[in-house]
């Protein structure tokens, strides 16, 4: 996984504070890549996806004088862009729905239907073009509650902590919430797989 | 899922999966997983689910024209030369 944890963040606050725009470079460098990949597969966008990364780093630079150093950059930066991209969602959706108080059967817990075990499907079966897009479409089916908190954590990789503090949520919360997304995606996931793999078998009979 | 404990289970295989539950929860899962069938593939099929995602995640690469955008808007034209070396 690409993890932007990887990167060593040796940015200099002062300098950044006092507008060093080669160090904001830097910045903007360094993490351009991490936003605009959580904007696209947020909002499955590329043009929503670039408005949200260019008005991520805006605001960034507008905050840094005020930025006070208690979570990480990269978290802030995160921060920032996922209430852009929320926000995005937000004007899609009519009427508004709010999406701090999600509706309850919004949330219900996933009951797994599907027990099947494909995990010893082929390689190529798994990652196969067609079996990708199932896989973005799945995500793109979770309420934005649980899409988003999917992706911090098991996209872009971030902790428990680091994603309670860009949603503002409890880490309980935080739990909860993957738990669902996961359980839902991987009903999801063996649905198609449990598909696929009785079309091989009948299609094996057939020979 | 048809045993009574498997749903009461539900909500920590997440952490399990994740090594971060705690040690007699985990425990209990196990001991569980060892009589209930469905309970270990729900369990193999999460984790298969998570790696799945996790492989075939597209790298944090800006595409050019994204990239010259963005630097243009940041009035970082300066940089942009110096920055795609990197």
């Amino acid at each position: 996984m690409n993890n932007r944890n990887t990167l060593a963040e040796d940015f200099s606050l002062p300098a950044l504070r006092t507008g060093d725009r080669a160090e904001f470079a830097r910045l903007v460098e360094a993490y351009s890549g991490f936003i605009y990949r959580l904007g696209l597969k947020l909002l499955e966008d590329p043009q929503d996806a670039e408005d949200v990364l260019q008005e991520t780093f805006l605001k960034a630079h507008r905050g840094l004088a005020n930025f006070d150093g208690r979570s990480s950059l990269s978290t802030w930066l995160y921060r920032i862009a996922t209430n852009e991209a929320l926000m995005v969602i937000r004007r899609r959706k009519a009427p508004a729905i709010s999406l701090e108080e999600p509706l309850e059967g919004d949330l219900a817990e996933q009951e797994p239907l599907e027990i099947l075990d494909w995990c010893c499907a082929p390689e190529a079966e798994l990652m196969s073009g067609e079996a990708r897009r199932m896989l973005d479409q799945a995500v793109d089916a979770l309420p934005a509650t649980l899409r988003v908190v999917f992706i911090l954590r098991d996209i872009e990789g971030l902790s428990t902590l680091e994603t309670s503090q860009v949603l503002n949520l409890s880490e309980a919360a935080v739990k909860t919430r993957l738990s669902r997304a996961r359980l839902r995606l991987r009903e999801q996931l063996t649905g198609y797989f449990g598909e696929r793999m009785h079309q091989q078998e009948l299609e094996e009979g057939s020979e | 899922m048809n045993h009574a404990g498997c749903h009461d289970l539900l909500s920590s295989l997440s952490e399990y999966v994740d090594g971060t539950l705690d040690d007699s929860l985990c425990a209990e899962i196990e001991r569980h997983m060892s009589g209930c069938d469905n309970c270990r593939i729900v369990i193999d099929t999460l984790r298969k689910t998570i790696e799945l995602y996790q492989v075939t995640a597209l790298p944090p690469n800006l595409p050019q024209d994204v990239h010259s955008r963005l630097f243009h808007r940041l009035a970082l034209d300066e940089f942009i030369d110096h920055s795609s070396d990197v």
